[in-house]
């Protein structure tokens, strides 16, 4: 198999040499001892956590009770065989720690260490560079062939090189910077998240760009089907469990990560955590990872004074004009937020055959992508110069330790930190406003939704949603209209820097109409927006036309409808 | 000296007002002080007679009127200057601030932020950005990140007086808030923390509004059946228009927001609560600020806070009388008279 047949209109050169180099194999090379160091800082942020022995056993008591209820409720192929049988132990100790007069504190340490190590090993990632090499290659070539199946309609069509990768997936912004600032210090990497396809799309934006391999927290879920996996695996993935939602698990977890950080790993979290339900950009992120990378900073100055490695962030967004999930994930939101009262979470990756119907739609029938990369940040969310230096706004340097000190010496002050980590996701939710891309099928969806809302300004939500057919028809001509008064609105933010729009963009009018109307969801089953007849403008799902109308939301657009 | 803190560098405190002095009084019972002062009077005053403005001052403070050499020696800095200034100050102040210092501010007005070219009357709406609290303002102009804010019943003249009293220092940094503590807290003087800063420097702001009436109430005589009407309704709209602003409710029914309110709305040493009796008993506003030798923010507020209430589609019905009668010549009478008539429904309807 010629895996190397890979072309590119832009060949970025790795980075670092040889893998060898690479801290991501450093660390699987010396995984048991990391492991150890993994569990021994778990260990002691529980220990901080639990004031006392009474909490520590309470804490204890509470994580075996979810376990419990876990594995009767929500039971996976991948979970371990012997689940029933560990808990159970836990449970026996407990018990007998219950029964004694003085409670033993050795003995509940030694239980919580058990528990942190099982969780340490089953999060732990198997990062291996042979397999990162097939895996990675196959990928590629995979890819480049159903491409050329899909786009050249020959014979003969599927063994073509005349497109790759490239052709389909732009990549814009920072990328040099990104490139260089990867030499000087550990990059993270935080992704807007809107469909599983993100994971795979970044791994292959991080080795075109020539990066080292990342490690990213992957949903357990995906382990579910061997292939994933194995893909999975041989990536650099970690393994999340969002089943495990107790106090030592997620300890455990954000050890790792600031370790591994602390290592000089490059990372990839989706600070939103979850896919995008609703379609919209995100506003809110969570901050348990985020805040590891702050941990990690301060770890190194602590450890290395001023010229400790600086931890970089550089948001990422990624643009789509069709979420093939989009269905499933705007009904879980109208659900939830309808407060129904059975919401079941749905997992549409739930087999081998899934996904790869899922794959194969997106190569073959998705139109095009594009990955937008930001400015790369310090842990504050200052700007950083090529040299990794920070500043701010009015261009004065700034000495990011200096975040952590206090009379001089650095300190350790966790609820600092925490607070540190909600002002840089804020920096991040500002820069994906800034670097999100507006599509043509952005553009009419928002205004196709929004008029619809116009014409219907007493209803809510809800009720917009279940308008019935007729009254979703719009004129084309106030259609045309408006999109042109969005457009030039939009043209203006972009001027300003506020925003960002794909090249398409430019075009005039009715060629973006056009071309918007071709990409907008394409290949749902139900159209969000299509032309009747006569020429005019209509839906056929109002879910999903809301969906992709929240893409545009929270810019102030839609008092200019 | 037998200092109770231990911070090792002396505390800085910028504006030599009556209430920067106040603190700086307080601060010296526990700590060195350097005192930041523009003008040379005071500055000669303060470090060779020990008094200024009839307040007398601690031998541990220190003037100096350089203030780069003030953020060279200090890491915590407490900037007490009025609203009108706090830009300018920061502006200068700022070259010479690291992530490092800590900022605790003492100043309760609004600061507007209009894009180029624009007034607050050619503003058709404010936005939120447009509006800036003084720790939204010190983050805007500097790299300090870890800001709080003093407020409270705190009258000038009662502290200097060694009266008792308290304060709540408000930051979402814990470690602000017992940085406070530990250099305000005297026998006389209690310190109470809070998480939402935003929230109390809004109390100490929207206050204002509310003293002004209250001066203007006992300026017509009206009694404290009014007063206390009046200080309820107040009340509620403060907090109409700091829930707009991003404040939580539960910071006005404390010590910094009822507290306050209480204290300036009977004091007849409050300056708001003088500009309100003046105007009531006929002055007019110019008069009245010309020989007033602080700035009362209050003025200043109402201006921007009307065009909150506007903005931002909130109820403020004494907001709004009060600017009829400083800035379109209505007098107290009517207002009192209109606000009789204005038609109330709920009691409480913000919690």
């Amino acid at each position: 198999m010629k895996l190397k047949r890979y072309r590119s209109k832009r060949k970025y050169e790795p980075i670092l040499p040889g893998p060898r180099e690479w801290p991501v194999v450093q660390l699987s090379r010396n995984k048991k001892e990391f492991l150890k160091e993994v569990v021994e800082e778990a260990f002691e942020r529980i220990k901080n956590n639990t004031r006392n022995k009474t909490a520590l056993i309470e804490e204890l008591e509470t994580t075996l009770y979810k376990e419990k209820a876990r594995i009767r409720q929500t039971p996976w192929k991948v979970d371990p065989d012997d689940e029933h049988q560990f808990w159970g132990k836990v449970k026996d100790e407990l018990l007998e720690i219950s029964q004694q007069k003085v409670k033993d504190e050795e003995k509940a340490n030694k239980i919580l260490l058990s528990i942190i190590e099982r969780y340490a090993a089953e999060i732990a990632g198997n990062f291996n560079t042979s397999h990162y090499r097939f895996a990675r290659g196959v990928a590629t070539f995979g890819f480049n062939r159903l491409l050329n199946a899909a786009r050249i309609k020959r014979l003969g069509g599927f063994w073509s090189d005349e497109l790759t990768m490239n052709d389909k997936i732009q990549i814009n912004g920072e990328v040099e910077k990104l490139r260089t600032l990867a030499k000087k210090g550990t990059v993270v990497i935080v992704p807007t998240h809107s469909s599983n396809l993100d994971s795979i799309l970044i791994g292959w934006v991080i080795y075109t760009l020539g990066l080292p391999p990342v490690i990213y927290g992957a949903g357990l879920n995906l382990f579910n089907i061997s292939i994933i996996s194995y893909f999975m695996n041989s990536l650099g993935a970690y393994k999340v469990d969002r089943r495990k939602k107790n106090m030592i698990y997620l300890e455990t977890l954000k050890a790792y990560s600031a370790l591994a950080l602390k290592k000089g790993c490059q990372s990839l979290f989706f600070p939103g955590g979850t896919r995008s339900r609703d379609g919209r950009v995100e506003k809110e992120l969570k901050l348990g990872l985020l805040g590891t990378a702050i941990e990690a900073q301060r770890a190194n100055y602590q450890e290395h004074g001023s010229e400790a490695e600086k931890i970089f962030i550089v948001p990422v967004s990624l643009n789509y004009h069709f979420v093939l999930e989009a269905p499933s994930l705007i009904r879980q939101y109208l659900e939830k937020r309808g407060q129904e009262r059975y919401y079941v979470e749905n997992d549409e990756f739930s087999s081998s055959y899934k996904i790869i119907t899922f794959l194969f739609k997106f190569f073959t029938k998705g139109s095009d992508i594009s990955v937008s990369i930001g400015e790369a940040m310090d842990i504050l969310g200052n700007k950083v110069d090529e040299d990794g230096r920070s500043f701010d706004p009015k261009g004065r340097e700034i000495q990011a330790e200096d975040y952590f000190k206090f009379q001089d010496k650095i300190t350790i002050n966790k609820q600092r930190e925490a607070e540190y980590t909600r002002m840089l996701s804020k920096k991040i939710v500002e820069q994906y406003g800034k670097i999100a891309r507006v599509f043509s099928s952005h553009l009419i969806a928002f205004v196709a939704f929004e008029i619809i809302n116009k014409h219907n300004k007493k209803l809510d939500l809800f009720s917009l949603l279940r308008l019935p057919e007729e009254d979703l028809v719009i004129n084309f001509n106030e259609f045309r209209s408006t999109c042109q008064r969005i457009k030039n609105k939009i043209s203006e933010r972009v001027k300003e820097g506020r925003m960002s729009q794909a090249e398409h963009m430019d075009d005039n009018i009715d060629n973006i109409i056009e071309h918007g109307l071709l990409n907008l969801g394409m290949y749902h089953s139900k159209r969000p927006l299509i032309k009747t007849k006569e020429g005019d403008i209509t839906t056929m799902d109002m879910n999903l036309l809301y969906f992709y109308r929240n893409r545009l939301d929270g810019y102030g657009l839609e008092k200019h409808i | 000296m037998g200092l109770k803190n231990t911070f090792d560098k002396p505390i800085g405190v910028i504006g030599a007002g009556s209430f920067g002095l106040s603190v700086a009084n307080l601060l010296a019972e526990n700590s060195q002080v350097i005192l930041y002062a523009r003008n040379a009077e005071a500055l000669e005053n303060i470090n060779s007679k020990r008094e200024w403005n009839s307040y007398p001052i601690h031998q541990n403070i220190k003037a100096i009127d350089d203030i780069e050499q003030l953020a060279n020696t200090c890491d915590i800095i407490f900037p007490v200057v009025p609203s009108a200034n706090f830009r300018e100050m920061m502006q200068s102040l700022s070259p010479f601030l690291h992530p490092y210092h800590i900022l605790i501010h003492g100043t309760k007005g609004l600061n507007l932020n209009l894009p180029e070219g624009k007034t607050l009357d050619s503003m058709q709406v404010l936005e939120r950005h447009h509006i800036k609290t003084m720790s939204e303002l010190i983050m805007d102009e500097s790299v300090v990140v870890r800001v709080g804010c003093l407020a409270g019943p705190n009258l000038a003249k009662e502290i200097s007086q060694g009266l008792p009293a308290a304060t709540v220092v408000a930051s979402p940094f814990n470690e602000v808030i017992q940085i406070g503590q530990q250099l305000l807290r005297s026998d006389r003087f209690q310190v109470y923390g809070n998480p939402d800063l935003i929230g109390i420097e809004l109390c100490g702001v929207l206050k204002n509004i509310i003293a002004i009436a209250s001066g203007a109430l006992t300026g017509l005589g009206l009694g404290e059946n009014a007063r206390s009407l009046l200080i309820s309704r107040g009340m509620a709209e403060m907090i109409y228009l700091g829930k707009a602003l991003g404040g939580e409710v539960r910071s006005f029914i404390g010590l910094a927001g009822i507290g306050d309110l209480m204290a300036t709305s009977h004091s007849t040493l409050s300056r708001n609560f003088t500009v309100g009796r003046r105007l009531a008993e006929g002055e007019n506003l110019e008069n009245i600020l010309a020989d007033m030798q602080e700035v009362a923010e209050g003025v200043n507020t109402i201006m921007i806070a009307k065009k909150i209430a506007e903005s931002f589609k909130v109820r403020a019905p004494i907001t709004e009388i009060l600017h009829r009668v400083l800035f379109e010549g209505l007098t107290m009478e009517e207002a009192v008279q209109y606000l009789m008539k204005y038609p109330l429904n709920v009691d409480v309807d913000f919690i």
